[in-house]
């Protein structure tokens, strides 16, 4: 029987060999691996690039206080980077299944339609939703465009959901039974943090401090945005802070998954603040291409 | 005579668009090779699969046929100089035609002219330049690119061509996949690459590695083996969307039976079919007295489930949705549907028309409004107005979030589980209907309060912001809105007048526009759904727009009898009538007839019958019988035909005139509260006399 982490040794094994860095975790709360810059930032601009990473992805609002044997506020993705996607990328992905023992001749695999969106990241692609045996199982898309930007180079980004994926394959009714390894379960690692965000994410979050706190780290984005339209030199260029932008843009994108949770904004409200986490990361996203830009034509 | 074969393998192409692209692309190949010449007698297929669209042309020609062409120069009095050598033109012409000057000819009509015989082309050829842009000429919402950005789009990347005539590969390109001999097989049962010689080897290769071309096949296989999985007093409930969804998302289909623990069944049908038909794409399987049984049908991409992994596997994903949905049901019964009204103002309907809350209040105040034109008695408006209430609260529980197609029914199952009255429980259910042009309407008139009070407040609302529809773009469906409206009016017979359904709808300034629009409703219901022809729904309109059911009423009687011969003389004097008013060239005033004026013999008689006449089509227009009223008109028949012999309408004296064009206005008008005969078109009715 393969544990959670097997799984998760085997699948970043094997797309090492596919040549792929294998990355850690990014260090800010995030909806999903999309938002973190190892694909957000990378898939922008001509330079091919291939990453594979275990990210948790923090979702308020999806929480259920450890209750619900399928749903979580944090679950954990595998998130995979092919840019530019390759010919072979739909048979590189199944064989990855094959390398966590699902024997795919004997299933029922199907790739269904599913586009996948992002109106705070400016950001869509098309795709397909992988069903196995009836279960969606991954994301795959072909992103198309990126913080408002049409793509020079096409990837494919593989998102697989860890915690599903596992339960198929130990045959397990509940998340929280998944043996993570031989001696714990998963329950063992993470209930505590389910019981007590959703508390937090429902109940208790100081509606007032996150927006305080939102609006302290919308401001700083916007005001490295605003210094980069005079950057300086060539060194100065290179060196300003975009990534540190790109931190704040993520930090306000959480917040307002926070306060959504709480049922803090109201109907009206949303929009617009989605528009203004949108407006961030589209300025991030041209920056950052404007400095590869200038980086590749200096060297 | 060639045959070709083309495959354009993709990656899975999403099923609800294969049809579409099947039939596209069999359009597009008929219509070049239409526009190539190379069209005579030749048959085409096309098929498809989720990773494939082919196409099978048979008989085709080898090559286009040789035609002559004739190019026409200077005449001869600008070719030639007096001594007959050429002039500049005549030069300038043969180097046009790439030819020595004396091999032009002088043609019949004395112009230089060069005819010449033009080769026809090799469908070969002529293929491979034309297929890359056919098969990107194919259409499909939220195209992809994928080899890089400008290049090109299709709803998925293409991945391989087979491109052969009569066994020859027809070389092309499309976003650097270059045609070839190569196919592949199902994903995990015979991938390939395989190797093609030509159609029939195509097709044995396919069989063999399992796909099955053929999407009728791949459909009967599917029911054939549904219905073997069965037990006995077991039946499928058939849904030809979702079998022809699961056509089109597996090359190789094998049906299988699962079930559930039979105390799911006690979730609503609605919220099991749902989970089972839209989410997981099973087969729902009944009994004999059609009830729902605690089994399924899945389809899975392969070649069985002899070990029955695939078979748990569903099951424990249909659980874990069952289980879900019970898990909502439970913990949304912990808030009541009338405490959940205050949480509406946290859903929102649309940006400018606020949150739900503000929706149910328009919708209230609307209902009123209806309830009060209808004459409910107290109890039926109550409960009316107690639906409206209610009728949005179940946008947020978690079963509508869960499963917002069910948004409506979840809330009459609701209702009616905390004890809200029946009438009240189906009203809710029922609001969203009618669906669709052919989806049944509510049930009951508190549903169809519901559901009025519901649309008009929406078009009401949006006109008011000056958002209504322009062209093809009705991004709120406000159309489909009104034509609700008009098949709950008609269908449903509610006595409501045009003009109250826009003041409730609270169209305010824009009212005029809504009525029109509404009318325009009306007239394509009375064409399509109604069936009259178009000078009868014209006729009655032109009679009187202003009560939708009594529209439909004199539409009837005026079907009914418009087939009798007099009839059609009658729309003739009536066009004639109109006509001459018409071209009075002065302004006639109806009625203020002066009996003086009027000559004895035709005029006096006409005009004495017409009184007895417009009497008792009064009485019957009152009691509605309008066909009556209508039979009532064909006895001036007689009286008409000598009034048009024998009286001169516009007569030498001014005042006898007048008379005459002011007593026929009012003669129009008089017979014309049923339908405007003018308005009929005499040639369309069987039987004229004259």
């Amino acid at each position: 029987m393969l544990t959670f982490q097997d799984i998760v040794m085997r699948l970043k094994a094997y797309w090492a060999r596919q040549g792929c860095i294998i990355q850690e975790p990014f260090d800010c709360e995030v909806g999903a691996g999309t938002m973190c810059p190892e694909t957000f930032l990378r898939v922008l601009g001509t330079d091919p690039y291939r990453v594979a990473y275990v990210q948790p992805s923090r979702r308020p609002a999806d929480g259920r206080y450890g209750e619900n044997p399928n749903r979580l506020y944090k679950h954990l993705q595998l998130q995979v980077i092919l840019k530019p996607a390759p010919d072979d990328v739909v048979e590189l992905y199944l064989r990855s299944l094959e390398e966590i023992g699902i024997d795919l001749s004997t299933h029922d695999c199907k790739l269904e339609e599913d586009n996948w969106e992002s109106p705070t990241l400016g950001a869509w692609g098309v795709g397909w939703q992988v069903m196995l045996d009836g279960l969606e199982i991954t994301q795959f898309t072909y992103f198309q465009q990126c913080g408002g930007l049409d793509l020079d180079v096409v990837p494919a980004e593989l998102t697989y959901g860890l915690e599903r994926l596992t339960a198929f394959i130990q045959d397990v009714e509940s998340v929280y039974d998944i043996r993570w390894n031989d001696r714990w379960t998963y329950g063992h690692v993470r209930l505590a943090d389910e019981e007590q965000y959703s508390t937090y994410n429902f109940e208790e979050a100081d509606v007032d401090f996150v927006w305080k706190e939102f609006r302290l780290h919308e401001s700083e984005c916007q005001r490295l945005l605003d210094g980069y339209r005079d950057p300086g030199g060539p060194l100065e260029r290179r060196r300003y802070p975009l990534l540190a932008a790109f931190d704040q843009t993520l930090k306000c994108s959480h917040l307002f998954n926070t306060l959504q949770a709480r049922g803090a904004i109201s109907v009206t409200e949303r929009a617009q603040v989605i528009q203004r986490v949108r407006n961030l990361a589209v300025g991030v996203a041209a920056a950052w291409v404007d400095q590869q830009r200038a980086a590749a034509e200096a060297s | 005579m060639s045959s070709l074969l083309l495959e354009v393998g993709t990656e899975e192409i999403p099923a609800r668009m294969i049809g579409r692209a099947r039939r596209d692309l069999e359009r597009l190949f008929v219509q070049e090779i239409r526009a190539l010449d190379i069209h005579d007698g030749v048959t085409v297929r096309v098929e498809a699969t989720p990773r494939r669209l082919t196409l099978f042309a048979e008989s085709l020609p080898a090559r286009q046929a040789d035609r002559v062409q004739t190019l026409t120069g200077p005449p001869r009095r600008i070719a030639f100089e007096a001594d007959g050598s050429p002039t500049r033109a005549a030069l300038g012409f043969a180097r046009k035609a790439g030819v020595p000057v004396d091999e032009l000819e002088m043609g019949a009509d004395g112009k230089l002219s060069l005819r010449r015989l033009i080769k026809g082309r090799q469908a070969g050829e002529l293929l491979a330049e034309r297929l890359p842009e056919l098969v990107l000429g194919l259409r499909f919402p939220r195209a992809m690119y994928w080899a890089g950005k400008g290049s090109p789009r299709f709803i998925r990347p293409i991945r391989w061509l087979v491109a052969l005539l009569d066994g020859e590969v027809v070389p092309f390109e499309i976003a650097g996949v270059s045609s070839g001999r190569e196919t592949f097989g199902h994903r995990r049962l015979g991938l390939g690459p395989h190797r093609v010689g030509g159609p029939d080897d195509y097709l044995r290769i396919l069989q063999e590695n399992a796909v099955i071309l053929s999407s009728d096949a791949r459909s009967q296989k599917i029911v054939s083996e549904a219905e073997a999985v069965l037990p006995a007093g077991c039946r499928l409930r058939r849904n030809e969307r979702l079998l022809e969804t699961l056509v089109y998302e597996t090359e190789y289909p094998a049906a299988l039976l699962g079930g559930f623990d039979s105390s799911y069944l006690s979730l609503p049908d609605e919220v099991l079919e749902t989970v089972m038909l839209v989410h997981q794409k099973y087969f729902a399987v009944e009994d004999e007295s059609g009830a729902l049984t605690s089994r399924f049908v899945a389809v899975a991409n392969s070649g069985g489930d002899e070990s029955g992994v695939i078979r748990a596997g569903h099951e424990r994903v249909l659980r874990a949705r069952f289980n879900d949905a019970r898990f909502f049901w439970n913990f949304d019964q912990r808030t009541s549907l009338a405490d959940r009204v205050e949480d509406l103002k946290d859903v929102t309907f649309q940006a400018s028309l606020g949150t739900y809350w503000d929706k149910t209040q328009a919708n209230l105040a609307a209902a009123a409004r209806i309830v009060e034109s209808l004459n409910l008695d107290a109890g039926a408006a109550a409960q009316a107005m107690r639906a409206v209430k209610l009728a949005k609260c179940d946008l947020t529980t978690e079963m509508v979030g869960e499963f917002p197609e069910l948004q409506g029914q979840v809330g009459g199952l609701y209702a009616s589980a905390q004890g809200e009255p029946d009438a009240v429980a189906e009203a809710i259910y029922d609001h969203y209907l009618p669906l669709g042009a052919a989806g049944r309407i509510p049930r009951s008139t508190a549903g169809r309060v519901v559901s009025l009070a519901d649309k008009l407040a929406t078009l009401g609302g949006m006109f008011e912001l000056g958002l209504m529809p322009t062209g093809s773009k009705d991004p709120l469906a406000l159309r489909r809105a009104a034509l609700s409206v008009v098949r709950i009016v008609m269908e449903g017979q509610m006595p409501l007048a045009l003009d109250r359904l826009v003041e409730v709808s609270g169209a305010g300034g824009h009212a005029s526009d809504l009525r029109r629009f509404l009318l325009e409703r009306l007239r394509h219901w009375l064409r399509d759904a109604g069936g009259f022809a178009a000078d009868v729904v014209q006729a009655v309109l032109a009679a009187s727009d202003e009560v939708p059911v009594d529209v439909l009423a004199r539409a009837q009687a005026l079907a009914e009898v418009r087939a009798a011969p007099e009839f059609g003389s009658l729309a003739v004097s009536f066009k004639r009538i109109r006509n001459i008013l018409d071209r009075a060239g002065e302004p006639v005033a109806s009625g203020g007839v002066d009996e003086s004026l009027l000559a004895p013999g035709a005029e006096a008689d006409l005009h004495r019958s017409l009184g007895q006449v417009a009497e008792r089509i009064a009485g019957r227009r009152a009691s509605r019988d309008y066909a009556a009223s209508l039979r009532e008109i064909a006895v001036l028949r007689p009286a008409l035909d000598r009034y048009f012999d024998d009286v001169l309408v516009m007569a030498e004296d001014i005042a006898v005139r007048r008379n005459r064009l002011a007593f026929l206005a009012g003669m129009l008008e008089a017979l014309s509260t049923v339908a405007d005969f003018a308005a009929i078109a005499p040639d369309a009715v069987p039987g004229r006399t004259r």
